[in-house]
Order: structure tokens, then sequence, then C-alpha cells
């Protein structure tokens, strides 16, 4: 059984990361709640602007956890559940719809991402609730972490399994 | 709780087998992997039982692969098992897509935490004043000894059942068959009601007279049509994979190939779509995406008078001579009958529906003008709640049907004329033992009954008129439990005696729900049996082109829940032992029959005995050759199955049939279709006083997130963070004339009811009209809906008017849900 391994056995020769990664991770904390089942797999956090930087209703396109994942952050304008800085109203999210995958495309009017594959819609506004669609999981959402002190906006963790994976770090 | 992040994937050795969804009527094929919770697959494509390459980010359109297709479960052996339930790329039905009902089949799978933790696990007992868990023994000690005092004392009507009579989750050619056999073979009671309406009675009566069964294509015959046309149906929401599946495709051009394939000479324009309908709903606004508005026609006629839309269509295609004379003169009858009764202008067709008659004119031009070269269009029909609920029933079909059969868009390919359906379907049972239709609910509102028994079914969510329906039960069985309460150390005999005097002297109703989950019916039910959905037992359905296929079980029922044959079987076990002992053979060998030990026995006794000799007379959807169909040669065929009626068995394979009435011999014993002459009869007038009082209408229908009436779904945050109330769409304007906003709280109220609501604001929605979730737990639609039926005693849910007015506001709400426009544009 070369491909199978025990799960208490994988997770500790792998640090929760899946099998087969070239470098492994040895935090044990994270293995830990990685085996819980929560968003908390060791993502490397990331800088994605500043507060200050981002013009209302006008996504920046950045990639998270890694090169492959697109991502889009937005400045509602308005304080939403969820936002971070000053005002309470920046997010981000996965812009690969959970369903099958395709880019989801951010309508500023309605302030909603769309995909053109199966027609999902989800509300940036609503933690990326799905609106009507195909989709059994709302838009993964990028958690936030922002500094008062250098206006920094930072990725630090991705709650919900992005589309095309086993788990969100490859 | 925070989402998932990672997933297990199902090692290479995974145990797979099929399941069709048991959800809507489409049937998309699913495979389950079941594996030992302690291993898991690895990234690279030889490890894993998909075979994709995890160790990357997988490409757009490869997989449906989402945490809530995913579970941990736990056998009878206490052994927990990882299960990942993902849609089969083989299917031809869905292709390898998921809708966001069947993407959960593995979130609803039981576990102790999850969504199926209000599961029913063992027989309850109602005391009278609180629930008890009982044994199997105990449960059916009360249930056959009062339905045997009944029989004996008062006779097979006091019996009333609810019941389901499809295919899915409770149904089946099995269920159907177990319950079949006990309601009209054993206890020989008239009095069953199906699941959501108020007779024993079929939806689709009048193209069946006419001799076109309502279930006549295939799938595939969406992708070949030249025009698309739905009458009241909404397939993006609720036929969403044959939708995304078989209809896009054409839409989008891509099916041009196949067309030229299949129809050599013939000429091909761009797809057309027309949908009828008063509501522009997301079906509507996704056709224009995709096809483009021009290729679009929204036919969006006055609430109920669709009957007068087909008339006049029919007239101006026979007036232009678009008819297929000699198709009518060969294989129909009754035409020219028809032509007089349904004679109607496009000036006057126009004039009732609100459609303009260059409208009328385009979708005639699109659906039924002979082709460049001259070849008939194919125009394929379907058709669904708009008019199966509809003003009426019986009417709006004839008038279809004659419009189909006039411009012979049946029994042709790229054509047909077909209900859209909700449920699966899987129809085995011995005929009905009664000659007339019993409205059954106004029966038992006016005191008739003595033990009603729901079956996988919910009468407080699913009927019309359903407040009186439900208040009435209330009262009744709270009779009864007085009677309990008063009981002490009382004997299972005493126990019957004392329900037996409730509800044979004092007006009560004993009430039994056989069900997944207790649902609304426990605030009236008295005992409580544990039934099982597929997964968890064996089960044969059939789709809405005839697919039949097998469900493997891959898990057991949670605690003693049991199939429902299973529990029939036992039902009628008891009673005949009970007959047996005071050595009444005659009523003892009425309850034979029932020895079996698995749900293949009950498949071989029904479905597989109809029409072959000896055989008593079994009404099947599979025919005189559902013999040919065994569980092993479905597991072979997987989830593609066969399509009914069977063929033959041939070079190791189940042959089906993809389409009926091609040779134009019909259901009929002449052969011979017949024209029915259906004119428009205006609303029936216990609709139309409320119409005259009430400033709006109430449409109802499904909603794509939820299916039927939340019976999972209620224990799902996915859906009910989406929709915690059943929702009701308003135009912005008329909202604020009474000053609600989205998320307010509304109450709907007529003469025959009330009923609530979370209001949403929608620009989509005409002034006074208004489209509301139907069966919901929370806020049931059929409460302001009249008693008033079409002949064959069908509800006309769509004919409801009622007052609307705000009652609160809820924060929780307007912070948690979206109340953005649900129409993709």
């Amino acid at each position: 059984m070369g491909n199978l391994v025990s799960r208490r056995e994988f997770l500790k020769f792998t640090g929760g990361v899946a099998a087969g990664a070239a470098a492994l991770p040895t935090n044990a904390e994270a293995a830990q709640t990685a085996d819980a089942g929560s968003t908390m797999l060791p993502y490397k956090a990331k800088p994605v602007g500043k507060a200050g930087g981002l013009a209302v209703n006008q996504p920046v396109n950045f990639t998270f956890p890694d090169a492959s994942s697109p991502c889009a952050l937005v400045k509602m304008g308005n304080p939403v559940p969820g936002g971070v800085g000053p005002n309470q109203d920046i997010v981000a999210y996965s812009t690969m719809c959970t369903h099958m995958g395709c880019p989801v495309a951010y309508d500023p009017a309605q302030k909603v991402f769309k995909c053109p594959c199966h027609f999902s819609m989800f509300d940036a506004e609503k933690g990326g609730q799905m609106i009507c669609g195909q989709a059994t999981e709302n838009l993964p959402r990028v958690v936030l972490r922002y500094n008062t002190k250098d206006d920094a906006v930072t990725a630090v963790a991705i709650d919900g399994l992005l589309y095309g994976r086993q788990s969100n770090i490859l | 709780m925070a989402n998932k992040d990672r997933v297990a994937l199902p090692p290479v050795n995974a145990q797979k087998t099929n399941l069709t969804c048991h959800f809507c009527i489409v049937g998309c094929g699913y495979h389950v992997y079941k594996w030992d919770e302690n291993t898991e697959g690895g990234r690279a494509p030889h490890q894993n039982a998909l075979g994709l390459d995890f160790r990357k980010q997988l490409p757009p359109l490869s997989v449906v692969m989402t945490p809530a297709m995913t579970n941990v479960i736990t056998g009878k052996d206490g052994r927990r098992y990882n299960i990942m339930i993902v849609p089969d790329k083989q299917c031809s039905v869905n292709q390898g897509l998921s809708s966001t009902r069947g993407g959960r089949l593995a979130t609803v799978m039981y576990t102790p935490d999850g969504v199926g933790k209000e599961r029913l696990k063992t027989p309850r007992m109602h005391t009278g004043d609180q629930w008890v868990d009982t044994s199997w023994d105990d449960a059916l000690a009360i249930y056959a000894g009062l339905t045997k005092k009944i029989l004996d004392s008062d006779g097979p009507s006091g019996l009333v059942f609810d019941c389901f009579d499809h295919g899915g989750a409770g149904g089946g050619f099995e269920g159907t068959w177990g319950t079949g056999k006990l309601m009209f073979t054993a206890m020989k009671t008239p009095m069953v009601r199906i699941h959501n309406r108020p007779a024993y009675n079929s939806e689709c009566h009048a193209t069946r007279d006419m001799g076109i069964g309502e279930l006549n294509n295939s799938y595939e015959d969406a992708e070949l049509a030249d025009c698309l046309i739905t009458v009241g149906g909404n397939p993006y929401e609720t036929q969403t994979n044959y939708f995304l599946a078989h209809w896009v495709p054409n839409m989008q051009g891509g099916t041009l190939e196949k067309k030229k394939k299949w129809f050599q000479g013939e000429s091909f324009d761009k797809t057309k779509v027309i949908i009828v309908d008063p509501r522009r709903s997301p079906t509507v606004s996704i056709c224009e995406s995709i096809a483009g508005k021009d290729n679009v026609l929204h036919l969006d006629i006055e609430p109920g008078t669709d009957i007068a839309l087909f008339n006049g269509l029919f007239t101006y295609v026979v007036e232009q001579g678009w008819h297929d004379k000699d198709f009518i003169a060969r294989y129909t009858k009754d035409f020219d009958a028809a032509v007089q009764a349904n004679k109607l202008s496009l000036d006057e067709a126009s004039k009732i529906t609100g459609v303009p008659v260059a409208k009328l004119k385009q979708a005639a031009d699109w659906a039924y003008k002979p082709k460049a070269g001259g070849h008939r269009p194919h125009a394929m029909h379907v058709y669904e709640k708009g008019i199966i609920w509809g003003n009426d029933n019986y009417l709006i079909q004839s008038a279809l049907v004659d419009l189909v059969l006039a411009t012979h868009n049946v029994g042709r390919r790229g054509t047909g004329v077909v209900r859209m359906g909700g449920h699966q379907e899987g129809y085995t049972r011995p005929p009905y033992p009664g000659d007339s239709k019993i409205y059954v609910d106004q029966e038992v509102i006016k005191g008739k009954g003595l033990m009603y028994t729901c079956w996988g079914a919910n009468p407080f969510q699913t009927t019309l008129n359903a407040e009186q329906h439900r208040r009435v039960i209330l009262h009744r069985t709270a009779i009864v439990k007085e009677a309990m309460a008063n009981l002490r150390g009382a004997t299972t005999q005493q126990t019957i005696d004392a329900i037996y005097d409730a509800v044979k002297n004092k007006g009560g109703l004993y009430l039994v729900n056989i069900n997944l989950y207790p649902t609304m019916l426990g605030d009236a039910a008295h005992l409580m049996l544990p039934a099982a959905h597929p997964g968890e037992t064996n089960l044969t359905s059939m789709n809405g082109e005839r697919r039949l296929r097998l469900s493997q079980k891959f898990m057991d029922a949670p605690g003693s829940a049991k199939a429902d044959c299973q529990i029939a079987a036992d039902i009628a076990n008891a009673v005949k032992k009970l007959y047996q002992a005071e050595g009444k053979t005659d009523m003892a060998s009425r309850f034979s029959g029932f020895d079996w030990k698995t749900e293949e026995d009950v498949f071989n006794d029904g479905f597989r005995k109809a029409g072959t000799a000896g055989a008593p007379p079994i009404d099947s959807q599979g025919g005189g050759t559902g013999y040919i169909a065994t569980y092993e040669l479905l597991v072979k065929a997987g989830n593609n199955g066969v399509q009914l009626p069977i063929k033959e068995y041939k070079d190791g394979k189940l042959v089906g049939t993809e389409m009926l009435y091609m040779d134009g011999k019909f259901d009929t014993a002449d052969g011979k279709a017949i024209f029915k002459p259906s004119q428009w009869p205006g609303l029936p007038k216990p609709v139309a006083d409320q119409k005259a009082k009430h400033r709006f209408w109430i449409n109802n229908g499904r909603v794509n997130e939820i299916w039927q009436t939340a019976y999972h779904d209620m224990y799902n945050e996915f859906a009910t963070s989406r929709w915690p109330m059943a929702f009701l769409e308003i135009n912005p304007d008329d909202a604020r004339s009474l000053s609600i906003a989205s998320g307010d709280v509304v109450e709907l109220f007529n003469d025959y009811g009330s009923t609530y609501a979370m209001a949403y604001l929608e620009p989509a929605i005409k002034k006074n009209q208004t489209f509301m979730q139907f069966a919901y737990f929370n806020g049931i639609a059929g409460d302001v809906t009249t008693p008033w039926t079409d002949r064959n005693v069908v509800p006309y849910y769509k004919g409801t008017w009622a007052s609307v007015r705000r009652v609160g506001s809820l924060e929780e709400f307007k912070q948690t849900v979206s109340f953005k426009g649900r129409r993709f544009a």
C-alpha cells in the first residue's frame, strides 16, 4: 500500500501539508489544528496593500497563498462583516468559483462576484455568501490583518477550501 | 464556525458505489467513495481514487470536489469512515456537473453531530405530554392493533394516508411497491393522498387521456431542438444540470454539428428560447445572457391565462397552415372539434394574456413556422408547476398538447411535450382501490378518518388551504393526546382501546409520522417511525427521461431506522399475526406476501413482476418489460442505467427507449392521439373573489438552494444562512408603499389564512405581484391558497391572492442575508 498512509503518520511527517510536498513545515501546532479541520494551515502572511491606497469599489488583484491562487482585495466603502481597515470595509476573496474553478468577475455596480460558467454569484458585502448558483460553499474569504501603525493590509489565511485543491497550501 | 481548508482524498482502493442524486427529477449520477477514517489518498494522480494531480492547482472545470461533498460516518460496528460523494463525469445526465443541492449529498448523510443529528433513530411514542423512545415491537403492536381494530369495526376508510408516490429520497420502486401493497392490497383503503396534493391522482391526467405519457423524450433532445419552450418552469433553479448540460450547449451553438448530423438537409438558425412565465425568473435572465436577448422571448402572461395563450397560438398556427395535416390525419383524432372549441384570435389572446400580438406572432414564427427548405422546426415543449398547479391543470395541459400535436412536436427527435418534474419517479403499485378521487384533506377537515399515517410526506407544509387543514389536525390529534395522558400503566390493548375511543367517539385523530425527521408533523403526531434514504438502503428510481438507476447502499441507517418497504412489511406482518391469532384466515391472507428479506426482494416482487404471467394487476412505470432489469444488471449499468421501457438485454447491456411514440402509436385503445377541447374558463370563483379583495398575487415555487420542504436543509447552515425564512420577492415601489424593506418580516393574509415571510425587494417583480418560496418550514405559502381544485382534485397553488403587511424588522436577517438580485445578467 505505497499510496496509503495512515492519517496520523501522514500528519506527523508532513505537518498537515499534503504528502509529496518538497518542503515539510514542522509546526506541530499547525498540524494539530489542520487535523481539526479549521483554517489553521501554516499560511505564510503576505502584505497585499495599504488601506489608504485602495479606491472604493475598485478591486486589486493579488495571489495568495501562492501564485496559482488568484484573489481580489476590495474596499467596499461601508463597513461590512469581516471587513478590516480604518472603516472596516476592506475584504478579500479567492476569485476561483468554489463550484468548478472558473474565474469570477467583480461587478462594481452590484458589488458581487459573478461566475460566467454556471452563473453563481457571491456577495462581496456578505462574507462571500452565494446569492444564487450551483456552488456548495460561499466564496473563500481571505482573512486579512490590518496594522494601524503602517496602514498595511496583510493576507494571513483563507477561510474555505480553494477550488481544485485538496489543501489550500499546495 | 470556520470553514474547512483541506479535505481527505479517497485512496485508490476506496470502496466506490453508485448513487443517483435523490433530490430533483434530473437524477444526476454521483460516485460514493468510502474508506477508513485513518487513511487518505495521496496527491499524485496514481495515489488517489479520483486520479487527479493535486500536487498543483487543478485547472477550471476539472472537478467538483468541495468540503460539502465529504463527511465522516460511523458504521454499526463503531468504525468510522470518510465518505466523498462527487459527480460522475461519465453519467450522460450531468456529465460531471453537480448542483448546489446534489453537491451536498455527503453533508446530509447521518452523523451524530451533523445535518442529520435530528434524524429519527428509534420509534418514538407520544405519551400525551411528552415523546419517549420505544422499540419497534412496541410501536408496531400499537400501530397494528389500532389498524386491525379500525378495519374490523369501521372498515378501510378509517385508515387515512398521505404517502409519497415518487422516486428519489423516500420512495423508489421498492418504496412505492411496499407501501402500495400495504395500503391497496392489504388494507384496501382508498383514503390516500399523495405527498403534495389532497387526493390520489396524477398531475398529468389530460396528456395521458390524450395518449401521451408526460415523460416522452430524452434530455439529449434539448440539445437538438430548434426552439426550446418552457411553460411555468424555471429549469436553472429546479432542473439545474438538465439545463446546464443539455440546454446551455444548444443555446451556445455547441450542438450545431450534432443537429446537422442527425437532421441531414435541414437548415438551422440560432436556437430560440420561449419562456412562458408571469415572473421574470432567474432562468429568463440566464437564457438571455447565453443565447442573446434577440433569441429569447419571455411571454409574461397574466396569471392563470395559459389556456388563452395556447388557444390563440393554436388558432393562429392552423390559420397559417403550419399544422402537420398528414400526421394529424394518420395518427390523431378529434382535431376539427378542437379547432372549433379552442378558437381564439390573437387579438383576443393578447387581451386576455396581456402579451402583445407581435410577441405572440414572434413565438409562433420561432416554434411552428416551417424552416427554410420547408422542414418542420423541432420545437421542444416542457412544462412544470406553472401548468400543473395552474388554472386549470386539466385544461391547460389539453390546450398545450393540442398545439403540440397539431405541429407534430412529439415522437420526433428534438421535440417532446414533457413535464420537467419535481422529484424523480418510481411508481409500482397495485391499482388504487377506489373508483373516484377523494379530496382527502376535506374529509379530514370534516372529521372523517380515524388514523392518519403520513409517510415520507408532510401535509402541514405541502398542501393547499394548509392553515385550516393544520388547525383541524392539531385539534383532533390533541383529543387523542388528552386521552393518552390519562393512561397509567396501561397495557398495549388498553392503550389501543383508549386511542380508539378518542378517535371513534370524541372526534380525535391518531397520527403516525413515518419519516427521516420529525418535521413539523411532530407537533401533531402520536407515533413516529424512523425511515431510511438512498445510501442507507438500495433504491431504484427513474428520472425525467425515464432513466432507471440503482442507488447502492453504502452505509447503515441511524439507530434502528429502516427502508420504507421494510417498514411496510413489518406493519403487514404484525397485522397478519393478529388475524392469524384470531383464526381469521381471509384477513391474514390479505396481509400476506410481505416476506421480503432485502430491498431486492421487493423490487422483484413489484417492478419485475408487473405484466408477467400469473402476476396480479400492477401499475408500473417499468411496464411489462421491467422483469429484464435485475439489481445485478443495474449495478453494471451504473449511473447511466437504462431508459424505460426496456427493450431487451443484448450483448451484455440493457437496451432502453430514448423517445416514445416515434412510430406514431400513442397510448390509447386504437393508438391514435386525441385532441381535447379546452376553452379558457376564466379564474375559478374562489380565486377571483380573493383577487378582487386582496392586492397581491402570491406566485410561489421552489428556490435553487433548498430541496423541497427543507427536511435536510433546515439543519444545514449553508442553506439556512441564505434562507432563514421563506422569502417573498416584492417590487420595491410596492414595498415602499407599505414601508417594507428587505429583511423585514411580513404577513400575508386573506380569507383562508395567513402566513409569514422575509421580504426581498426585487425590481424584476411586477407591481402587485410577488413570489414566495413554497413549502418552507418557516413560512408556508399554502396557508393562503384557496381549497379550489380542478376536476381531478389537483390544486391551483399559483392562484393565490393576499394582502401584505409589515410585521417588523429582524436585524439578524439584514446583517447576514444577501438581498442582491438573484437574476444573473
